[in-house]
């Protein structure tokens, strides 16, 4: 029974990150309907920054928040320069720009920070909290910091008016231009959260996976099994279904003998294609349905 | 509040195709102009065009002020409101979040929430679905809906494309009732597009034909609705 909570809540604070790359990947696909393959190198590069800020001597917290700060503005100036241009070109040349910025980010940071495995810290303890034997404080970190972000998020976009207004044109860009709504900054600030948000799963999954510029591969992954699995239209449906990947890959990777560490990964690939052979709009997701 | 529109030569374009060759129109202010004509005459292009949705030449001036070339998002800020063909409704967001995005570009909040309940004042129905998602609304109600959120904006200007469009004739008489009054109270100059010619008339105090781009008649509502040549050859009733 111990086992099985300490494998539970190591799943929800792994899950946690899932739902952030879950949720950044649901952002910038409902505004601008594409998957962005860059989520993960974007949010890699990121955690790069945070490192390189803390090795000119930055306080952890500090480079914490500068970090978001800058990925943010990275998001931003990335949909202005890249994505705005090409808004009315067809999915492929989308796709490939992805992969550009995948490779464009991938090496650089290899360039410029190589490619050798380099420790991140933890703003948290390492002893467990509360001598608990459960949940080590890293963990338990984690949990925190991404509910904190979820509830800012929530608030952002379900109380205030640049949240309406965002949320409004990702749904129907030509009704929220006739109100006045500046569609393309809203779709660029999305963009910026987005990287603001992968910032923050980078620098959280960083001390767990190390720091390495494929770091991001499998998480993103995970995340995007997360918002299939939850429908890429829901970003409730998209941070749940993060936390749930996180929970599978923790318990099947240890009561199910066959899956072991080594299968893990194909866990979350194989929840993609049965959730979508089920459900092709994922649990939470909507049927796309047009009017004929 | 209200505001005069006059519109020389106007030219619209969707890509390379032109859809209106030329075009004079003068919205009084205060007044209620119709636009009158068949299915694919220009109507809902000259909507377009006056609100930068689509390409065009020619003059568009607004109190004197040409706002011809600007982005949508600029027209609106100079408090023009359009009721879009197909009501533009937001479907997956509350009926209430509706209406205060029709009120986006203001920053008097205190006033943006009374607007709210005049809006509900005016349409009862609203006020009872405000929690609603506005794509569970019938209809009718979606044409309220759209309407109510054209006044959030405080227009100088409405824009209307069909409002009776898919409506059952109780509706239309329920909506065109309060577009008059809105007309009334708050000074508004309305231009209407509308096929129910009889309708449109009945409100309108100016109205145009309008023939594959060009405007073929134009006059006084009392006029045109007595010509029987026009009414004959243009409005089919």
């Amino acid at each position: 029974m111990e086992l099985f909570l300490h494998q539970l809540l190591a799943g929800i604070a792994t899950g946690g990150i899932y739902a952030c790359m879950a949720l950044a990947v649901v952002m910038i696909y409902q505004s601008i309907d594409h998957f962005n393959f860059a989520q993960g190198e974007m949010a890699m590069f990121s955690t790069y920054i945070a490192w390189q800020l803390m090795a000119w001597g930055c306080p952890y917290w500090i480079a914490f928040i500068l970090t978001i700060v800058i990925s943010f503005i990275g998001g931003v100036v990335i949909e202005r320069g890249l994505f705005k241009p090409i808004r009315n070109a067809p999915v492929l040349s989308h796709i490939i720009v992805f992969i550009a910025m995948f490779s464009i980010l991938n090496s650089v940071a290899g360039f410029t920070w190589e490619y050798t495995i380099k420790s991140f810290p933890s703003p948290f303890p390492s002893q467990p909290l509360f001598n608990n034997r459960l949940i080590g404080a890293h963990d338990l970190g984690m949990i925190a910091i991404t509910l904190i972000l979820l509830v800012l998020l929530y608030v952002l976009f379900r109380h205030t008016r640049l949240g309406l207004a965002m949320r409004a044109a990702a749904a129907n860009p030509d009704s929220a231009r006739l109100v006045g709504i500046r569609v393309g900054w809203m779709v660029a600030l999305g963009w910026g959260l987005a990287a603001a948000i992968g910032a923050v799963a980078g620098m959280m999954i960083a001390p767990v996976v190390f720091l390495e510029p494929n770091m991001m591969l499998g998480i993103l992954l995970y995340g995007l099994a997360g918002a299939v699995v939850g429908g890429l239209t829901s970003p409730v449906g998209a941070v749940l279904g993060g936390f749930a990947v996180g929970i599978v890959e923790n318990l099947a990777g240890t009561f199910v003998p066959v899956v072991g560490k080594e299968l893990k990964l194909t866990i979350a690939l194989v929840l993609i294609v049965a959730v979508l052979m089920v459900k092709p709009s994922g649990l939470f997701g909507r049927a796309a349905v047009s009017r004929v | 509040m209200s505001a005069n529109l006059s519109v020389r030569g106007l030219k619209a374009y969707y890509g390379q195709t032109r859809a209106l060759h030329g075009l004079d129109l003068d919205l009084k202010e205060g007044g209620i102009t119709a636009l009158l004509g068949a299915n694919g005459a220009g109507k809902t292009t000259v909507l377009r065009a006056i609100c930068g949705m689509i390409r065009s030449e020619g003059e568009i001036l607004l109190d004197g002020k040409p706002i011809g070339g600007l982005a949508v998002e600029d027209v609106v800020r100079l408090r023009v409101a359009h009721v879009p063909e197909g009501r533009g409704t937001f479907v997956r967001l509350t009926v209430e979040e509706n209406l205060f995005l029709g009120a986006m570009i203001r920053t008097d909040r205190a006033e943006i929430q009374s607007d709210v309940e005049r809006v509900y004042a005016h349409f009862p129905r609203l006020k009872e679905r405000r929690h609603q998602q506005a794509g569970t609304l019938s209809g009718g109600e979606q044409q309220m809906l759209a309407v109510g959120r054209a006044l959030m904006l405080r227009p100088r200007i409405m824009l209307l494309d069909e409002p009776s469009f898919g409506l059952a004739p109780l509706l239309v008489a329920e909506v065109f009732e309060i577009l008059k009054a809105v007309n009334k109270a708050d000074r508004v100059s309305v231009l209407l597009v509308e096929q129910n010619a009889a309708l449109a008339l009945a409100l309108a105090d100016h109205a145009y034909l309008i023939e594959t781009g060009r405007i073929v008649m134009s006059g006084s509502t009392a006029e045109i609705g007595a010509d029987e040549s026009i009414r004959r050859a243009y409005l089919g009733y």
